[in-house]
């Protein structure tokens, strides 16, 4: 695999590659570039089949890293495009042209993250969630346990053990916390 | 009745529409009509179906425990460990119990496990639909107060909050034997005359009710369903 | 008795027909004996709502689950459907997000309930990411005893799928029997593991007991019960005259599909393509054994029930090789550090498996904290229950959309976790 990420890099511009093991790999694109590179790695390189995309909430460094997995059904080899984009601007190009199962995707992510694809066909649809009312709920400043506790109401008499507090009182309770 | 049964045309009786009438306590979409009107839309609310006295009672109780019959409505886990209790090894059959497809032909309705606001909905619609007297049995430890995913922002913790809960069965699956012995809890629960869940949601109906809109934000289906 | 038979001159005599078979030719789409229509490269056809001959029909969450809860909008005209929109998240817990509010370990038990009928899977593939990340070793017998409890879970969940199969198409005996021996099956599981459906036994470096005295023979005895149980549903269901006419030519999945819907499983096999996880890419021990990977020539309802048909006569014999090969002695599990305070150094990895429905794998990224930062779980059925079924649902009957669900094997929960 390494040829093949070498010729990406310089055909693309992809940065960070980083060969997991024999059969997986990771590169990294710019936005604007990475539908191109999927597209070349479905049409000319084989890899033919989307396992999946998802995203990631790097909320330290206010992006979302969008990971495409493409497998190459004849070599049995996986490799990861990962795609930076802004957290506040959420949006990215659509791939539904490419494959027909990518309009799921989009969806969902466009419910659990707010990321946008214009032009997906029916991407505002809800996928999963019904009467919901606030931000996306994979966000990671969504805090799920406030909001149960908040709108559902919990039977009274549950107790709550830490497990680390637990064990500290176990087996060292002579030392303060 | 009155008369007004013989006719073809549908008089309503003013006194009675007035005593049935929710208007005034709760906001249903009916609200703004005459009240002449009102019946056609079903405003009725659920009224309390006083027991009978005595051996009748129980008697009538005694058919209603010998025979339980289960909505086939799997809403979440818990319906894995149903089909096995309708199969040779456990069988339910011969307690009485079966399954069916529709809520107007059912009288218990097993709850299996988590239940989230989508799932909810159509619980409390397909409750509604289900003939008096009707029993629930909340399977699992996610219908007592939320198991394992009690901090989870899409289900529901204390399901009795929304409907009345007769009977709750613990564990994350209960085995098949312990199904039946929920069942068989039930049974003595309806032969000592208290499984009285269906007047339950008639008398507190405005609690329930509120409950359920402050849970399920997009109330978008008619509000009583019987 | 003689004349009663003419009836006000109407021949009412009921001789039944034996169903005409035609050979069918998957490469013709649209040619004889494919049930579905010709819709064209869109997938949609043309239908107007407001001529009045159309009907938006639901076939809900109301049933017995054994798809799961989904519920599917149709779009009907008479008999006919011409439009399907698949509705999902009647299931939906968010588990993704509660993996990130608990710690590794306190993952596990939580993870086997995304897949109810084989949730050993979910548990192989956790463990095997968090192994991958933290960088452990796995001991040999630990390793054999994974792929113990994955390949019974494989019949388990195919047992209990064949019954939902012709089950769907209204003969309820065969599911009478599945069920059963898929009882027998949860009772050695139990041995092994303590648990009937949830097992939570595979945990991050290792297994979490020994196989117990007697196992193998009980197991065996099983097997032969079941291999005889296999030969009677070829008797009742794959020679049986309803379940042909109503399952050959149902939802026909072509060679151009499998790679633009990410087609994977049975459903791919079964339309000629051998693609397997277990061949191409072994992992466990799965390059040791000897098996075959099955396949057919038209993925039609007919085809996929019997591919997977042969998968479990392939289960059986893969039980009875590994059961030759797990060692007697050794470790069944790695020292894991104190996990309560376990932080996994950064990082992401891919895992994926062959479960009883396609492609099933898990994609972990951890950020060296004692909370993992992203667990996602990629489900066969996501492109199965939605896509793949809205397009192959245009043209047949409304009787036989449950039929069709069942034969794609959709599961719910993976799909909205």
């Amino acid at each position: 695999m390494e040829t093949l990420l070498s010729d990406l890099e310089s055909r693309f511009g992809t940065t960070e590659p980083r060969q997991q093991r024999a059969d997986l790999a990771f590169v990294r694109c710019e936005r604007n570039r990475a539908v191109d590179l999927i597209t070349h790695l479905r049409d000319r390189e084989g890899y033919t089949h989307l396992v999946f995309f998802t995203a990631v909430d790097i909320i330290e460094q206010g992006l979302f890293r969008l990971t495409y997995l493409l497998h190459n059904p004849e070599l049995h080899t996986d490799i990861g495009v990962e795609v930076d984009i802004d957290r506040e601007q959420a949006e990215m190009e659509s791939i539904h042209r490419l494959w027909a199962q990518a309009a799921t995707y989009q969806r969902e992510l466009k419910e659990m993250f707010g990321i946008d694809f214009p032009g997906s066909p029916r991407v505002d649809e809800p996928f999963v969630l019904e009467s919901w009312d606030d931000i996306p709920p994979m966000r990671r400043e969504f805090d799920t346990k406030a909001y149960s506790e908040h709108r559902f109401v919990a039977r009274p008499g549950r107790e709550t053990h830490e497990t680390t507090e637990h064990m500290k009182q176990k087996l060292y309770p002579e030392e303060e916390a | 009745m009155s008369e007004a049964d013989d006719k073809q045309q549908f008089i309503p009786d003013v006194e009675e529409e007035e005593a049935r009438s929710t208007r005034g306590k709760i906001q249903l979409p009916n609200a703004d009509m005459p009240i002449e009107d009102e019946g056609r839309f079903c405003s009725a609310r659920p009224h309390v179906e006083a027991p009978f006295r005595g051996a009748i009672e129980k008697f009538l109780n005694w058919a209603r425990s010998q025979s339980l019959w289960v909505l086939g409505f799997g809403t979440g886990c818990g319906a894995i460990e149903l089909r096995p209790l309708m199969t040779a090894r456990f069988d339910a059959y011969r307690y009485g119990i079966q399954g069916r497809p529709t809520p107007r032909q059912s009288s218990v309705f097993i709850i299996g496990g988590y239940v989230s606001l989508k799932t909810l909905k159509r619980i409390i619609r397909s409750y509604e639909q289900m003939q008096n007297p009707k029993f629930v049995i909340g399977l699992g430890s996610c219908t007592i107060n939320g198991g394992m995913y009690w901090d989870s922002y899409n289900t529901i913790n204390r399901i009795d909050n929304y409907i009345p809960v007769d009977v709750y069965i613990a564990g994350c699956m209960p085995r098949p034997e312990a199904i039946l012995a929920g069942f068989k809890k039930l049974k003595e629960r309806i032969r000592a005359g208290e499984a009285e869940g269906a007047n339950e949601y008639a008398e507190h109906f405005d609690w329930y009710k509120e409950n359920q809109k402050r849970i399920v934000k997009d109330w978008d289906m008619p509000d009583y369903n019987w | 008795m003689s004349d009663t038979r003419l009836y006000k001159g109407i021949d009412t005599r009921y001789i039944p027909e034996e169903p005409e078979y035609v050979e069918f030719d998957a490469a013709e789409r649209g040619g004889p004996g494919d049930r579905g229509a010709d819709v064209g490269e869109t997938g949609a056809p043309d239908v107007d709502l407001e001529s009045g001959k159309y009907l938006k029909l639901w076939q809900g969450p109301n049933h017995p689950g054994i798809t799961g809860n989904m519920s599917v909008e149709l779009t009907v005209s008479g008999d006919t459907v011409w439009g399907l929109k698949t509705h999902v998240g009647y299931l939906h817990r968010g588990f993704e997000k509660l993996m990130e509010r608990r710690t590794y370990i306190q993952n596990f038990p939580l993870v086997c309930r995304i897949c109810v009928p084989e949730p050993d899977f979910n548990e192989y593939l956790y463990a095997a990411s968090v192994e991958d990340l933290a960088g452990l070793e796995v001991p040999e017998k630990a390793g054999w005893l994974r792929i113990l409890t994955l390949e019974m879970a494989r019949l388990t969940s195919y047992l209990q799928w064949i019954g939902g199969q012709i089950g769907a198409f209204g003969v309820g005996t065969v599911g009478q029997w599945t069920i059963t021996h898929r009882d027998y099956m949860l009772d050695l599981f139990e041995e092994l593991t303590g648990g009937r459906i949830y097992h939570m036994y595979i945990i991050p470096g290792g297994v979490r007991g020994d196989l117990p005295e007697g196992f193998e023979e009980r197991m065996e005895a099983l097997l032969v019960k079941i291999e005889k149980l296999l030969s009677e549903i070829d008797l009742a269901m794959f020679h049986n005259a309803v379940f042909k006419t109503r399952a050959k030519g149902l939802g026909v999945i072509t060679r151009d599909m499998i790679d633009r819907y990410g087609i994977t499983g049975p459903n791919a096999r079964a339309a000629g393509v051998a693609r397997d996880i277990r061949k191409d890419q072994p992992y466990l021990g799965y390059d040791e054994l000897d098996f075959e990977v099955v396949t057919a020539q038209n993925s039609d309802a007919y085809d996929r029930a019997w591919v997977r048909r042969q998968e479990m006569q392939q289960s059986v014999s893969l039980i009875r090789q590994i059961l030759k090969r797990i060692p007697k002695t050794g470790p069944i599990h790695t020292k894991l550090p104190n996990v309560l305070h376990w932080r996994i150094p950064p990082g992401q990895t891919w895992h994926r498996a062959e479960c009883t429905r396609g492609e099933y794998g898990y994609y972990m990224v951890a950020d060296g904290t004692i909370y993992p930062r992203r667990v996602y779980v990629r489900g066969p059925s996501y492109t199965h229950a939605i896509a793949v079924m809205e397009k192959l649902a245009v043209g047949t009957n409304i009787a036989d959309i449950a039929g069709l669900m069942v034969s794609l094997h959709t599961y719910p929960p993976e799909i909205e976790r």
